[in-house]
Parts: C-alpha cells; structure tokens; sequence
C-alpha cells in the first residue's frame, strides 16, 4: 500500500454523511459526576470510590498500551473525549458526523458492586449526557446507561427515558454476573422491547467477577483485547440460545465493537449442534441463525482486516450488508476513519447502508 | 520539482524529540536523533493518521519469552493511532511481511535481523542542516 | 462426502473408559486400597462436557449395548476402524482425572487409564494408537508421566483438555512442553474444560448445548495464549493438535490477533512474526465439528482463508455423533486437499506414525 493509494478517496460519494454507533465522551475528571449525584451518594462516592471486582483499585488490571488516539488530547486540557468543541472540529466536523451515538462508559454503574450505587450511577451518567453533551450538540444522541444487576432499577431508569428522544439505545454490561440471554436480564429486555430502544452491548473494562476467557485469566494486554469478541460471543451464543429472542420477538440487540468477522461461522456451528441437541432447548422454534439475521446487529469498529480484502466483503455477505452499523470509537486507539476504513469494492448502495442508512433503520434519530 | 523548505532551528527539536509541521501542503515530521536530523512524511500507511505526532520509541527484541531487550540507535515513531511501528531512519514498519498472498508463503528473518520486515514505508524526506537550520526538500 | 479410499489416519477417535473398577487392576496397592475404602468404584467419572447419555456424545449406532460411548473394542473396530477403512486410528480418552483437584489421584487415575489403554486396546489391535493421558493439575506430574509413557511407541500424544485452571500458555505448563517437545510429541488440546471457569468469557451457560458452543472461545482463547506467552517461541519444536475444534472460526479469530499483535507489539517481543503466521507453523486441527451450512457453500472460501493446506487433520470423532452415515468429509474438499487431510498432514504431524510406516 502506498501513499498515491491513499490519497484516492475512499467513497466516491464525498458528500456522504455518516451516523458514527460508538463515540466515547470523557469526563475532564471523575469528580464530574458529582453534581449529577444526590447527596447520599455524592457522599459515598468521595469516600468509597469504585467498587468493582478486580485487585486493583479504579486502575484496570490489564494496563491498556494504549487508551486512546495521542492526537485527540484536546488542546485546552482534558483527557481525549472530555471537550466538546474539540470533538466537534477534530471529528464531528471533520468527519460528516450526521449522527453521533454516544457510549458514556464511565462512570456507568454497571460493574458496581453496590447495585444501589450503581443504579445512582447510571442515572447520573445519563443526566451528565444531557446537559454536557446532548443538549449542547444536536448531532448527539445517547444510550440510557443502567444497571443490569439491578433489572428493577434498569426497568425503572429506562421508564424514566423511554420516551426522551435524546437517547436512542439502552446500554449495559456485556460482563454480566450471569450471560445476558438469562432470565434475570429478562425485565429489562421486555422494557426495551416495549419502548422500542434497541440494546447496545459495549465491551466493557471492568470484569464480571469470572475469568474473561473460559481458559482463564490472560496475562497480556494483548490476549485481553481478544477476549472483546469472546465476550460479545458469548452474549449473541446466550440471547439466542435462552430464547431471549422468541420471548421478546421486537427486541433489537446492537454488539458494539466485537468485530463480527466470527458472527457466520460462529451462527454454522449454532444451528449445527442446535440439530443435534434441540431437545435441550425446545423453547427456541426457529434455528439459530434465523434469530440471528433478524435481531442482530454489529458496528463495524475495530474493522476486520482479513489478509485478502475481498475476504471482507465476503465476511459482509455471509451476514447481511443490513446487519452493519459504521462507528468510530471515537477518541479510542483503535479509532477507525470513515475515509480511510473500507477500501474495498463495495457498491455506493452497500457503502451508504453500512455508514448511515442500517443505523436509522435501527435507531430513532432525529 | 522538489524545493528547499527551512523547518526548524537545530536547537527547536531536542535530542530525542521531534517537531511536525506542514509543507507544501504535506505535514511533515523532523526527528532529531542523537543529533542527526531525519524526515518522514507525517502519514500513517494503515489509516492515514498523523503519523509523527506519536511517541518516539525504543526498538525492542527478546531473546525469549520474559526477557525484553532495548536496542540503541533504532528508534522507531508509534503511530498515534494503532501503534504501528516505523524504523524513524529508515522509514521500514516492523509488523507485518507481505498480506496480500496468501497461499504457502514463506516468512523469511533476514539473516542478523530478529523481527520481520513489513510492508511498508513512511516515507522519508531529505534532510540536511545549514548553519543552524534544519532544512528539507519536499 | 465418504472418505474416497482406505488407509486414511483418524487423528480423534474416543475411547470409553468403562468405570473405574476396570481400572483398579492397575492401581499400586495403595491406591486400591483408597478405592476399595473410599467405594469410589461406584462413582460415576464421567464429565460434564461430554455426559455419556447426551445425543452428541454417542451416535446411536455406534453405541454398545453396555457401557458408555467407546468401551467397546469390536464396535470400534467394526465401526470406526473398518468403517472407513482406516489405517490408525488415535484413541484419546475423555474422564474425569483431569478434573479432581487432588494432584496425586490424578497421576494415578491417568496413569492407570494409560494402562488399561495400552493392555486392553493398543495390544489387541495394531491399528491403535493413543494419547497420554496426563494430569494437568500439576504440569511437573505431567511431564512425569509424559517421559515414562513415551517408551511406549503407540502412544503419539499428549492428552489435555482445552479448559484448564490457567490458560494453556502460562509458565506453569511449560514442564509439560519442555517434555513434549524433547519426545516429539505433539500437545493434543481436546474440546471441553475441567471447569475451574465459566465456559463462556460470559459467564455460566445454561445449556450443554451452550457450553459446546462456547468451545470455539475456548479453543481461541488457547491459541491465543500459547502464542502470546511465546510458547513456539521457547519451544520452536512443539505442535499443538486442537482436537474437536473444527476450524471454520480460525481465519476471523486469526485476523483479529494480527491487527491487535501490529498494534501492541512490544508488549510480547518474542513474537517477532504475525500470529497467524505461527499458528500455521505450530498448530493443527481436525476436521469435526465441520461447522459449515448445509451444503457447504462457504467451503472453498473458508480453507483458502486458512492460508495452508497443511492445518487441517482427519478424523470421525467416533462415537461422537458429528455426522450421519458415512459423510465424515464436508461436501465438496477437493481430491488434493483430501489426501493431505486424510494421510499426509497426520503423517507430518505425529512423527511417531512415520517410525511405524518406515
């Protein structure tokens, strides 16, 4: 690949706008929360931080090599992602943002041990949204963060945004105490169903309390980068298998950077062994696959490099040019850009599905 | 035709550091490595980021699992984004042999080399210094 | 597609250990004793990924009419060996002494299988060989038991099960590898898991259905590890033989780990090539589970991605129920590829078969 090849723009459609499924806004500090906190647990907060299941107090015990892209460190101070203005010119603008969906992950209350502080957390995440980033930039939409171990405070928080169009999506832990197909989760999908907001899976830091890979824990920043697919496949295996999707047939599930490269031959091998072994689960009237092509959905970040770029396109057919949603990851290390990300031959119908007309079939923008 | 641009003074860019800036419409990273002056164009192969606004780094080799060796005189600038990695001197990333085959392809170590060439390239800019000037042909 | 023609090398076939009373004449006395004592002859060691009465684990005409799935030497025989004509046949044994936590009963239990193995089937037909089956509780028994197994020339393996305490790669192993390696045995890395862990990267599946499934992360995981620790790296000789695992998620997976590896480099500085590039020098699979659509469109697609026709390995995974009839090939492999799978590959994997072919 060389520069010439480069400079050749991406899309030949230059005025392309395009919804971004995963930007990270960042607070300047942790203390940011605080005003967005009622003062029982404004108090808490500054004495017992994080409680969360892992050695290491509010550091991730797998140092990341890198969190986020050098260049996004906003010229006026702050962690990437935590000014907006900066946001707006480095990619907002830059980049023909139309819609930009935000994936608030800190401080969301979903790892939190203490449920209740968790759930105050992730309704104090929501308001953060609003007043610092939704209401001051109308290209941004937002996920209604809750707290999944908590399904009564989730059902209650989503009831309390449903009908908010400001957010767009409803987002929780993919490192759930048990796999997010399980009955516990169940109220909270029925509440999404019926309110019509799409699920949004994020992968997230924080560790569910078991090992992030069924061999155990990695030791490198490397490995645990990988078990980002194997924790949203092990979600896409558990919702399909415990009939999350026969039980909730309106419910749309959004998996947020895990890649999706693995999705057909992980959906062969589901309705393979589902043939066999159907009696196990004679709750599911469909074969897994069918489930899969009409309640799933993947972002496109970090972007599949396959060793032949038409593997790519290939990769795409088997799941559908419906099935991607474009997304950025925006200001992490691992951003992709919209110009730069799908240099493959894809027609300018497919292209224009993937950066903006599958998300506003998904999601309600505007 | 290529044309002389001065970019720096020799004492703007420390030991160690480097400085980007935009010429010809083209940005460009001036290295200054133990002294000795280098250019790479400021564009990342893989994605097109701002390639020398990355950290300089150490080259680094193992001779086997648990042991990690620093290698002097062959700094490499991370890319800002990915973390690809560009020998600064040469221009050479260091991650990947050539992707595009496929079928039966022999990875080759170079003799007295321990990691694989990549298939890439930041390309390099000529440097020179003029009294106390820091100049390049773009 | 039927295996096309004899003497092809089923790389993953099980044998069914009965119940430990038939183990018994090959414990030291004090083991028996243990045994007699403690009535564990009536306990059932048979494992959680694999329970005998499941559909997957027995097809129903290649279950005898006592026992468990593969205790029966003339339904093997009859079935797996002259089923599809083939030459050797790898026995690997699935039991539960790989799972207690007690490090010493698992070095006996294991070696007593190995035993009974070697007495009463590698000695009653010369097709037979097998892996050793070790305790992987504790890497150091392991490699005991690896160096004296290995006198016996059937045996061309070592045994593990993808699910371990720590992921396959850490230090801790490395006794294990360094004894494989020396022996010239390649590591066999079977679908299942001890469940020290959830066997998703989610949590507890409900279902066995799930847990199978789930193999997939398992195996990625492994791979993942063993190349990330430098395993190849430290043992440049050794080979890792992912049994059960079929091989229709490697290529995704495989990306995925180039793209992150160029990223990070230096945090793992003896992986000095892209890991793909060492899973196609260490590492091999078999055939089953061929996890591919009916038909097997994406077939061609899918090994051209593998990027080496020397990956994948034979077998039937009798008596697991993987297929009907004789359809132990996917649907449309090319008459080459074919024979690499069906001979050459496991020739080149397990050296101890090419002394027995010489």
């Amino acid at each position: 690949m060389s520069i010439t090849e480069l400079d050749r723009p991406a899309s030949t459609d230059t005025r392309l706008k395009v919804v971004d499924c995963d930007i990270h806004p960042t607070m300047r500090e942790d203390s940011q929360i605080l005003p967005f906190l009622p003062k029982r647990w404004q108090d808490h907060y500054k004495t017992y931080r994080r409680n969360v299941r892992q050695g290491l107090h509010g550091t991730l015990t797998h140092p990341r090599m890198q969190v986020n892209r050098i260049d996004a460190i906003p010229p006026g101070g702050g962690p990437p992602g935590s000014d907006l203005d900066f946001m707006r010119r480095q990619h907002l603008d830059a980049n023909n943002i139309e819609w930009g969906l935000l994936q608030a992950l800190q401080p969301s209350g979903a790892a939190e041990r203490n449920v209740e502080f968790g759930a105050a957390l992730a309704s104090a995440n929501n308001d953060w949204q609003i007043a610092e980033w939704i209401d001051k930039e109308p290209r941004l939409k937002g996920s209604i963060q809750v707290t999944q171990e908590y399904p009564e405070a989730a059902v209650r928080e989503i009831e309390k945004r449903a009908n908010d169009r400001r957010f767009v999506q409803v987002s929780m832990s993919p490192r759930a105490d048990e796999p997010l197909g399980r009955r516990r989760y169940w109220p909270i999908f029925e509440a999404c169903e019926r309110n019509d907001l799409p699920i949004g899976l994020h992968v997230p830091g924080f560790g569910a309390g078991y090992a992030s890979t069924p061999a155990g824990w990695p030791s490198f920043y490397l490995e645990e980068h990988q078990t980002f697919a194997f924790i949203i496949m092990g979600v896409f295996t558990s919702m399909v298998l415990e009939g999350a999707f026969e039980a909730f047939p309106g419910l749309k599930l959004v998996l947020v950077e895990g890649g999706f490269a693995w999705v057909a031959p992980l959906a062969w091998r589901l309705d393979k062994h589902w043939e066999r072994m159907r009696s196990e689960v004679p709750h599911l009237k469909r074969k897994p696959s069918d489930y899969i092509r009409e309640h799933i959905w993947y972002t496109t970040q970090p972007m599949e490099e396959p060793e032949r770029h038409e593997d790519l396109v290939r990769a795409i057919e088997w799941i559908g040019w419906d099935r991607l949603l474009f997304s950025t990851d925006y200001p992490h290390w691992d951003f992709d850009d919209p110009r730069m990300v799908l240099r493959v031959n894809v027609t300018n119908a497919q292209r224009r599905m993937i950066f903006s007309e599958n998300a506003k079939r998904v999601f309600r923008f505007g | 035709m290529a044309a002389r641009h001065v970019v720096a003074t020799v004492d703007e860019i420390a030991p160690g550091s480097a400085k980007v800036v935009t010429v010809a419409g083209r940005e460009i990273g001036i290295f200054n490595l133990a002294g000795s002056f280098y250019a790479l164009i400021s564009k990342c192969p893989h994605e097109g980021a701002s390639l020398c606004r990355g950290k300089i780094v150490n080259r680094v080799e193992s001779d086997e699992p648990g042991r990690y060796r620093v290698v002097a005189g062959h700094e490499m600038i991370r890319c800002p984004w990915h973390g690809w990695q560009y020998d600064i001197r040469t221009g050479q990333s260091w991650c990947d042999p050539d992707n595009i085959a496929l079928r039966h392809y022999a990875v080759t170590i170079e003799p007295g080399e321990r990691i694989v060439k990549g298939p890439y390239v930041a390309e390099k800019i000529p440097v020179s210094v003029e009294a106390s000037y820091v100049v390049v042909e773009v | 597609m039927r295996v096309p023609y004899k003497g092809a090398i089923d790389c993953d076939v099980h044998v069914g250990v009965p119940g430990l009373s038939a183990l018994v004449p090959y414990l030291d006395a004090y083991w028996q004793e243990r045994v007699r004592v403690q009535q564990l002859e009536r306990l059932d060691f048979s494992i959680t990924s694999y329970p005998p009465s499941m559909p997957l684990s027995g097809r129903p005409d290649w279950r005898p009419e006592k026992g468990p799935p593969g205790s029966d030497l003339a339904l093997l025989q009859a079935k797996a060996l002259d089923g599809f004509g083939s030459r050797f046949a790898i026995l690997n044994a699935l039991w539960g002494s790989q799972m207690l936590f007690a490090e010493d009963m698992a070095a006996a239990f294991c070696r007593a299988v190995n035993d009974w193995v070697a007495a009463e089937w590698l000695d009653r037909d010369p097709r037979l060989r097998a892996s050793i089956m070790v305790p992987t509780q504790n890497p150091e028994l392991a490699a005991e038991e690896i160096e004296h197994r290995a006198r016996d020339p059937r045996f061309v393996q070592v045994l593990v099960l993808a699910g371990l305490d720590l992921p396959l790669g850490r230090r801790q192993h490395w006794p294990m590898f360094r004894a494989a390696e020396r022996l010239g045995l390649p590591i066999g890395v079977h679908a299942g898991s001890t469940y020290r862990h959830p066997p998703s990267a989610s949590g507890w599946p409900s279902y066995l259905l799930e847990d199978y499934v789930s193999n997939t992360q398992l195996f990625a995981a492994q791979l993942t590890s063993l190349v990330s620790e430098g395993v190849f790296a430290k043992f440049p000789g050794l080979t890792v033989v992912l049994l059960e695992s079929g091989f229709t998620w490697l290529a995704p997976f495989a990306w995925k780990f180039n793209k992150t590896w160029r990223g990070v480099r230096s945090e793992v500085p003896w992986v000095t090539k892209p890991p793909f590039d060492v899973i196609r020098d260490h590492v091999r699979l078999t055939i089953q589970p061929a996890d591919l659509p009916p038909g097997a469109a994406p077939l061609g697609d899918v090994l051209d991605q593998l990027g080496s026709d020397e990956l994948l390995l034979f077998a039937t995974d009798f008596p697991h129920w993987q297929f009907d009839g004789d359809d132990a090939l996917p649907d449309g492999l090319p008459p080459d590829l074919t024979r690499k799978i069906l001979i050459d590959n496991p020739l080149a994997t397990y050296s101890r078969l090419r002394e027995t072919v010489s």
